[in-house]
């Protein structure tokens, strides 16, 4: 049971974007609706889960002087079997995620966890980090993804919460992604100072 | 004509930061001072030359030649990774003066999302050589000029006092925004 303290800990407490700010760009580019969002959390959480378990079966392997390449290549192919399976099964996400799908491998939360957890933990401890990890990455996008579209055109998962006419369509362009994440940031930080 | 084209729209309209979201975290990180931000910039605009470059030779020459595009993610980044390595090792040999400037910074740019972005979007633009070359100069003064921006506004925002939740990131990330709005200035100049 004390395992599951691995996953927890990457939902909430060490956080991705929240609580470490690690790979902004995805989390700032690719948000502009919730669905967007979602995807490419779930796209990163894969990656993530896959590359952290695999590195950490072969972590014995590896030699000492390669590892971050090693490591790269093993990232970069799932990154690529990400990328063949949207593009011949939701094409249009593939088309409106564009280049941040090839960009995963140089996420800095893939790597970092590569390093800083899948090479020293067990394959399990390993998965169940990668999971907690991907799903705190995927939530923090969501959230973002949905305050950007709800501000910026009224709706939510593309279902209507008032009408489009009163949206700030600043959020849903380049600006508003910096403005959304600074002041939702700024309520996190609020949050972990008043406990 | 087109060669001017591709620098204003890389520059200032498309700027690789303010409206493509690419390169964030050195665009947060290195910029808290002005000194770091300027080497990291000369940094970049080298390595993503270089990188845009070679990248696009081993697609024309070897991926395209023999249908293995699939394997462009794998390829780019292991040889934008090799790269960033040997221009370090050569630096340190040939120029003892410009690595000292640049050093600390190369390590750096090989996660740096903007090398393999650039590398990646010339082979879907269509452009050939010397197009894709500009192209990766541009947006590299495009870079170098937002991030120099930026480490201007944030050495005058350490004297300003602020509610202590906004402090830090949080700030920085609205600067950024307020930024990105004056780029939105220059859409539809191209």
């Amino acid at each position: 049971m004390s395992k599951l303290k691995f996953f927890v800990n990457g939902l909430l407490k060490e956080n991705p974007t929240f609580v470490l700010l690690l790979g902004m760009c995805p989390t700032l580019g690719t948000t502009t609706s919730a669905l967007n969002g979602m995807s490419m959390g779930l796209a990163t959480a894969f990656v993530l889960v896959c590359s952290n378990v695999v590195i950490s079966l072969l972590k014995n392997i590896i030699p000492d002087k390669v590892h971050i390449p090693a490591y790269i290549v093993i990232i970069a192919t799932f990154v690529t079997i990400v990328q063949m399976c949207m593009e011949a099964y939701v094409p249009a996400l593939y088309e409106s995620l564009g280049l941040f799908i090839p960009l995963i491998v140089v996420n800095c939360i893939v790597l970092g966890r590569a390093e800083a957890f899948a090479a020293k933990h067990s394959v399990w401890e390993s998965f169940l980090d990668g999971l907690g990890i991907g799903l705190g990455f995927t939530g923090a996008l969501l959230l973002l993804g949905m305050v950007r579209e709800l501000l910026g055109t009224g709706k939510i998962f593309s279902f209507a919460v008032f009408p489009e006419s009163y949206g700030v369509l600043i959020f849903v362009l380049a600006p508003g992604a910096f403005l959304a994440l600074g002041y939702l940031i700024a309520i996190v930080n609020k949050l972990n100072r008043a406990k | 004509m087109t060669y001017i084209l591709i620098f204003i729209s890389a520059v200032f309209v498309n700027n690789i930061v303010l409206s493509q979201f690419l390169g964030i975290c050195p665009f947060l990180g290195v910029s808290k001072k002005l000194d770091t931000a300027i080497g990291m910039s000369g940094a970049v605009a080298f390595v993503m030359t270089l990188a845009t470059i070679i990248t696009y030779l081993i697609q024309k020459l070897v991926l395209d030649a023999f249908n293995l595009q699939f394997l462009q993610t794998i390829v780019f980044i292991l040889v934008i990774a090799a790269l960033v390595q040997l221009v370090e090792i050569m630096l340190k040999k040939l120029s003892p003066s410009l690595y000292q400037a640049l050093g600390v910074f190369l390590p750096l740019i090989t996660t740096n999302c903007t090398i393999l972005g650039v590398a990646i979007m010339v082979i879907q633009k269509d452009f050939n050589l010397l197009e894709g070359t500009v192209f990766a100069v541009s947006t590299a003064i495009g870079f170098g000029l937002a991030l120099i921006l930026f480490a201007g506004i944030r050495e005058q925002l350490n004297m300003v006092k602020l509610p202590k939740g906004m402090q830090g990131t949080p700030i920085a990330l609205i600067v950024a925004g307020l930024l990105a709005m004056a780029f939105m200035g220059f859409s539809g100049i191209v």
